[in-house]
């Protein structure tokens, strides 16, 4: 059966105020323009978006799971990578 | 002038409801599920302008109907949609194959419409030309990849467009009162859509590896309420609730 379905993409969308796009979900397309037409109907029927990215899923390499303790747990005790000890000029916006 | 004004906005506006309703029996039934989105959307679309349509029908009639008793209790002879939009979806080769040939030329009329006299109508075309905009793109695209496909799609697309063609030429048919809204700047002379069209929709084919079939005979009626056979079943399935709760509302 998964031979027989198109290719798997993920959905990347910019929203109006949005400053990146964000993973939205994903599709099947058997190409880029099918991803972006079906991505268009299927996540920006509500105006979501005003930019449309897609990736072929199987370009995606994700961390494992089990790399938890030392992709992650180290950073737990560094507190002063956070900008917490400073205050932020209002003329730098957003940060 | 307000009479006639009226009839040309209800076949627009027919043509809108009837394709509207055809596409949303699709509904839950397309070929996969990005498709079966897409083409919600797109009934959805028409069902919208065919409810603006009905709602200026109702304001320049000017008695008490609005625009649900406009669309949903009239009978067969008194709708004057395209017979083109009333033909059963067929397989999705079927449905494309009139979806693009219905929007290539719904296009290039609402384009002519954006210059109407009538300041209604030509809002109308300026905000439901982007949808349309979308509706040729989607077919187009469907029509290259069913042509230019495999065997069986290839076999299947080009079967659709024979079997739909002698339902086109209805399209360009010039008749009285296409004639005067035309003359009067309100519509649309269809005559000299029919080159463009014509050769646009060639181009397509031709890209898809299909050929276009010669033109022929065609139906004619559907302007004058006169339809095949397909009209009186879909009323039937879309007029079932306002017949038989007259009024009803949620």
């Amino acid at each position: 059966m998964s031979n027989r379905d198109w290719p798997l993409w993920e959905i990347f969308i910019r929203s109006k105020s949005g400053l990146s796009h964000k993973h939205v979900g994903s599709l099947h397309a058997s190409d880029a323009e099918m991803a972006i037409n079906n991505a268009r109907d299927v996540y920006t029927r509500r105006q979501e978006g005003i930019s449309i990215w897609v990736v072929p899923s199987s370009a995606i390499s994700a961390s494992a799971p089990d790399g938890k303790d030392f992709l992650y747990d180290p950073a737990n005790d560094k507190v002063y990578r956070h900008p917490t000890f400073y205050e932020i000029p209002p003329e730098v916006g957003h940060m | 002038m307000q009479k006639e004004l009226f009839d040309y906005i209800l076949r627009l506006a027919d043509n809108s409801l009837i394709h509207g309703q055809r596409l949303a029996e699709w509904c839950g039934h397309g070929p996969v599920l990005e498709e079966d989105i897409a083409l919600s959307n797109t009934a959805l679309d028409f069902i919208g302008q065919a409810t603006n349509l009905y709602k200026y029908a109702a304001e320049l009639e000017g008695q008490d109907r609005d625009e649900d008793q406009i669309a949903f209790l009239r009978d067969a002879d008194a709708y004057f949609n395209l017979i083109l939009l009333e033909q059963p979806n067929g397989d999705y080769a079927f449905t494309m194959a009139r979806q693009f040939l219905f929007t290539m030329w719904y296009y290039l009329v609402l384009e002519q419409l954006t210059n109407s006299k009538d300041s209604f109508l030509s809002g109308f075309a300026q905000k439901s030309i982007k949808e349309v905009k979308y509706h040729v793109i989607h077919s187009r695209d469907w029509i290259l990849r069913m042509g230019d496909g495999t065997e069986e799609s290839h076999q299947r697309i080009q079967s659709a467009f024979d079997s739909i063609w002698e339902y086109t030429p209805e399209m360009f048919e010039m008749d009285d009162l296409e004639k005067q809204m035309s003359e009067q700047g309100i519509g649309v002379d269809l005559l000299a859509l029919r080159p463009t069209w014509r050769s646009q929709v060639e181009a397509v084919l031709q890209e898809a590896t299909l050929t276009t079939p010669a033109d022929a005979w065609g139906h004619s009626g559907g302007k004058r309420g006169r339809h095949s056979e397909h009209l009186g079943f879909i009323l039937a399935d879309m007029q079932y609730l306002q017949r038989a709760y007259p009024g009803a509302k949620w």
